[in-house]
């Protein structure tokens, strides 16, 4: 076989990019590349017609100098003519320029298509695979939408080479990928499904890839795929290892084709029929034998490809999740490669395990392992290896062996890489929880965990403590010592004294009978760590410290002591100054039992989805997690808590589009007289009329950043709103204002949402104003508000309105506050075309800076500093919360002030939030 | 499937880069420097595989060349390692002991090896005996 010499055919090529490599320094290279730069250009410009060799080595040239990181702006119209050559490498160049170099220049890419058009239906295979490479490579809409329907045609047509189908099928597949609903298979279906039948092994293998695709987003139109599949892959997996000869890789026939057809069959439930199941269930036992049989070769590449099979027939075998016999074959093989020698085997077999553990047909014969999951976290040296030991160890506890590994997490912990103890933290304090037959243990495992890894335990997570202790009286005594213990420590970690002050401001009353932890012993051990504390902690413990004026009325003169010295009282800080003042003042003046009811023990906290979880799953990002999870709980049944209502995980149900519905209305507070309003003056007393507003009025528009404010007003009526948003739940003031001087009969308000809302007062006085709260809760996103309807009697005409209420979406963000290279590599995460939506639109108000802050800052999301490399641009980052979701949010926003416009950018790792957030915002601005 | 092909150097230096996804060109040469970044620092006794972003690479090394197939987190970790290697030996057959130097002489010779064996990011050929015979085919073409 002649090999190729260096870049023969091309001299001129070769010596420029040997000229290049000679190159002392950057800027010999920069000025060797201007030269030829100029050389291109005026052979280019020239008046002498290039003929297709010149112009095929200058493209070429001008592309290797693209891909050195140079830009190039000439020469796409040369590459363009190439492409119409009837000579293969001079085609060649102009398709592979085109594809490196796309550009949506329109002009161009008429001529592009037309030549791809030439030659697909040239006949010439050669040009027609390079026509399809180069659509399969750009892929860009323009050519969907020229070709999305010449491609079935190419692909199923009877004298097609076989070279050309494999290259229309995954051409095809780019095409649907890019644009589905320009690919329309409908007739074709049956006949791209029998491509899995195709003599030409290489034509199933990229048809399936195709098919694949199709059966995810149509599974029932591409069933009878399932049986063809089964009966190829029984063929290939029965077959000697020479019998396919050319696709034979190391002794192991079709590797890659096996993987895939067993990639194919996870898109579908187990076959129906017993004969095609029958079939398959043997191809599975088939391919866990061929495991135990000794290698037909010493080669690793003989073994991978072995074993890509294996862990596909594997993966097959738990989406099934119903032959338990395979589950527990598959479990008992991965078992022996859990001590295999090579690394990869290891990590693979650790990853594979830990899908296992969740199915209840192998979750036992998981559990067999612990030692060596163990040990692997205890030795491996790469620490993606341990990484997934710890995983695995997750996935495989329960009851019987959380002690265990819960324990053997905490040790780790000591030593783990910084990269994953925030995960490990979460996951220890799941399991703690999870698993917690006697609460001692669970308040001990996670004081282990503030002591042993402070740093990285989140608020959720000493949150939790705080609320299960709370919850739970059986360990509340036992959990005042423990901390009292572990407080002794000279050094101990914040959060500790968080955890700390919190549960002995509580519960110090049950160990306050030993005089070892008497009520001034406590109070001094915590004051004794004040000092060292941070502003939120030093605020906790005042808080702690007035909880032990109620406790202990004999700590109240050195309570008071310590909140009347100036360092309290006079304190810079505000939070810290206003309660030290008001604890001091409610501790004077107030008698014992109004401060026994001010400082009565917390009410038990609302059970609902551990926080921690949900951190761990916004950890892992949407969709990774949890299966095990999942799967878990549902198999031992009851959290610590009482779980119970774990929120949708994935939404994928379409929502109707009011979603809020969870307006829990809350008693009037009745008719509050109206402080002397000057608006309050009655102008109008005319016999009244039915009124009903335009739904989008322009009051509601400025709630989009500001939670108070006028809602609405005519001549009769004003509405105020006062509202205030944390996590999902909202809270709404309404403050209806009667400006008349008569009196509104029949007052009624009806929120458009299926709740059940307590009337308001029937009458409204003139001057007079009344209230109503209404709950919010945010069940998942969603676009249109709440509609509120009001009717009245007005001197005997009935007044009707329809308002919409200012909720909308970003209501229930959350702050996040990051550095700039965690925005930009979140940026990058959420990189999907359709997560991103943007908008370029005229300034309809001032564009000064501060104007410009106060309303992205009044939007809910941190405003972050530092980011854009631009200071003129802002960026913003939050989580939105509902109900079910966390959905993440960044936003960009760049003004133009010379034009008066802005680009507003929104990336959201949930697609229908880009699009409303955008929506909305483009009107603020 | 694949998510973009990456041939570099001990040194950094791209010697093939092969995207199946839309990035913009700062976005390229950002992944180009992390992929490098990332797989340098490990040994013969880690892994060939990395998790990176919300994707993973899978890479061999062969001599002073890193070969890195970026996938998604479910792919077949083994099936693209093998990928890589049966890429590998088209190349060393195709240019008789293929060394660095061949991959820069003949990048754009490189593009049509690739095509040929993976398109639109996924598998589409695997028979080096195929393989060879097309790029032996179209070699003598004019």
């Amino acid at each position: 076989m002649p090999a190729v010499s260096k870049g023969d055919g091309m001299r001129g090529l070769a010596v420029f990019i040997s000229d290049i490599r000679n190159c002392k320094s950057k800027e010999a290279e920069i000025k060797r590349i201007n030269k030829e730069l100029a050389n291109i250009r005026s052979k280019f410009k020239g008046d002498k017609a290039l003929d297709g060799y010149s112009k095929k080595k200058y493209v070429c040239k001008l592309l290797f100098i693209f891909l050195l990181g140079h830009d190039i702006d000439f020469g796409h119209m040369e590459a363009v003519n190439l492409l119409s050559s009837n000579k293969y490498t001079e085609k060649q160049i102009g398709y592979l320029f085109i594809s490196v170099l796309v550009n949506s220049n329109s002009e161009l890419i008429r001529l592009i298509n037309n030549a791809i058009k030439n030659d697909l239906s040239s006949r010439n295979p050669t040009f027609m695979c390079l026509a399809l490479h180069c659509i399969a490579n750009v892929g860009s809409r323009e050519m969907a939408e020229a070709f999305a329907s010449e491609i079935p045609r190419i692909l199923v047509a009877g004298d097609t080479m076989d070279s050309v189908k494999q290259s229309a099928a995954l051409c095809l597949l780019r095409l649907y990928k890019t644009s589905p609903d320009l690919v329309l298979m409908g007739e074709w279906t049956s006949r791209v499904v029998h491509l899995l039948n195709d003599q030409h092994m290489g034509v199933v293998t990229a048809a399936i890839s195709l098919i694949t695709c199709l059966s995810q987003k149509n599974p029932d139109e591409f069933k009878t795929c399932v049986s063809l599949a089964v009966s190829r892959l029984s063929r290939i997996v029965s077959s000697a290892s020479t019998d396919l000869q050319d696709y034979t890789y190391y002794f192991v026939p079709a590797p890659w084709l096996s993987c895939k057809l067993l990639r194919l069959l996870q898109c579908y439930p187990p076959p129906e029929d017993g004969a095609v199941k029958g079939r398959l269930v043997e191809c599975l036992e088939t391919i866990l034998n061929k495991a135990q049989e000794p290698p037909k070769s010493k080669k690793v590449q003989h073994s991978n490809a072995k074993n890509a099979i294996l862990f596909e027939a594997i993966s097959l075998i738990i989406h099934y999740d119903s032959e338990p016999n395979l589950l527990v074959r598959a479990c008992n093989q991965l078992g022996q490669f859990l001590q295999h020698r090579e690394t990869n085997l290891r990590y693979l077999a650790l990853e594979s395990m830990c899908t296992l553990a969740s199915s209840e047909f192998s979750h036992e014969a998981v559990k067999t392992h612990i030692e060596t999951v163990i040990n692997a976290l205890k030795t491996e040296r790469d620490v993606s290896v341990r990484q997934r030991a710890a995983d695995l160890l997750y996935a495989m506890c329960d009851r019987s062996n959380a002690k265990q590994i819960v324990a053997e997490m905490l040790s780790y912990l000591e030593t783990a890489d910084y990269s994953i103890r925030e995960e490990m933290v979460l996951k220890v304090a799941i399991l703690a929880e999870k698993y917690a037959v006697d609460y001692s243990w669970y308040v001990d495992t996670i004081l282990n965990l503030i002591r042993i890894a402070g740093d990285y335990v989140s608020e959720e997570v000493w949150y939790r403590v705080i609320q299960i202790v709370i919850n739970r009286d059986d360990v509340q005594g036992y959990a005042a010592k423990t901390v009292f213990e572990a407080l002794q420590a000279p050094a101990c970690h914040e959060n500790m004294v968080k955890v700390g002050g919190y549960i002995l401001g509580e519960f110090g009353n049950l160990i306050a009978g030993d005089p070892r932890s008497s009520p001034l012993v406590q109070f001094n051990l915590l004051h004794s760590k004040f000092h060292l504390c941070s502003v939120p902690t030093r605020a906790l413990l005042l808080s702690a410290y007035i909880k032990f004026i109620n406790l202990f009325p004999e700590t109240k003169a050195t309570i008071q002591e310590v909140l009347r010295c100036d360092s309290q009282i006079r304190n810079s800080d505000v939070e810290l100054q206003q309660r030290a003042v008001e604890y001091l003042k409610l501790s004077s003046i107030a008698s014992t039992d109004v401060l026994a009811t001010v400082l009565e023990e917390m009410p038990p906290f609302p059970e609902r989805e551990s926080s921690i979880l949900a951190k761990l799953k916004k950890k892992k990002g949407p969709g990774a997690v949890s299966v095990t999870e999942l799967e878990d709980s549902k198999r031992e049944g009851g959290e610590l808590n009482g779980g119970g209502d774990r929120g949708p995980d994935t939404a994928s149900t379409p929502s109707p589009s009011a979603d809020l519905l969870g307006i829990r209305s809350a008693a009037p507070v009745g008719a509050a007289p109206a402080s002397a309003g000057s608006l309050l003056v009655d102008v109008f007393s005319e016999a009244g009329t039915t009124t009903t507003l335009p739904s989008s009025s322009l009051f509601w528009l400025l709630f989009v950043c500001k939670n108070n404010g006028v809602l609405f007003e005519n001549q009769l009526l004003q509405i105020g709103i006062k509202s205030e948003y944390r996590q999902n739940l909202g809270r709404m003031y309404l403050f209806y204002g009667n400006k008349t001087s008569v009196q509104f009969a029949s007052f009624t308000t009806t929120p458009q949402l299926n709740v059940q809302t307590k009337p308001v007062e029937p009458l409204v006085e003139g001057g007079a104003q009344i209230q109503q709260v209404l709950n919010i809760e945010c069940l998942t996103d969603f676009s249109d508000a709440p509609l509120l309807n009001i009717k009245f009697r007005y001197g005997g005409a009935l007044q009707n309105l329809t308002l919409k209420l200012p909720v909308t979406i970003n209501k229930f963000f959350q702050p996040t506050e990051m550095t700039s290279s965690d925005f930009f590599q979140r940026w990058k995460q959420l990189s999907q075309p359709q997560q991103e939506a943007q908008k370029i639109f005229k300034a309809n108000h001032s564009m000064d800076t501060e104007v410009l802050k106060a309303k992205l800052l009044g939007l809910g999301t941190a405003l972050l500093d530092n980011v854009d490399p631009n200071p003129e641009n802002y960026v913003c980052a939050g989580v939105i919360q509902t109900k079910g979701q966390q959905v993440g949010c960044l936003l960009r926003l760049e003004p133009n002030a010379q034009a008066q416009m802005y680009r507003l950018t929104l990336r959201c790792s949930k697609d229908s939030v880009s699009r409303r957030l955008c929506e909305l915002l483009a009107e603020q601005f | 499937c694949i998510r973009f092909i990456l041939i570099q150097n001990r040194a950094g230096k791209t010697r093939l880069a092969k995207w199946y996804m839309q990035f913009d060109d700062d976005e390229k040469q950002k992944l180009i420097e992390e992929v490098h970044a990332v797989v340098t620092v490990r040994d013969a006794k880690h892994t060939n595989f990395v998790e990176f972003r919300n994707f993973k690479i899978i890479y061999r090394r062969y001599a002073g060349l890193y070969f890195c197939i970026c996938v998604d987190v479910t792919d077949n970790n083994l099936a693209y390692l093998e990928g890589i290697h049966n890429f590998v030996e088209v190349l060393n057959e195709y240019f008789h002991n293929v060394c660095e130097l061949d991959l820069v002489f003949n990048f754009y010779k490189v593009y049509t090896v690739v095509d040929e064996m993976f398109l639109a990011g996924e598998i589409r050929e695997t028979s080096q005996t195929k393989v060879l015979k097309q790029l032996l085919m179209l070699q003598s073409l004019e």
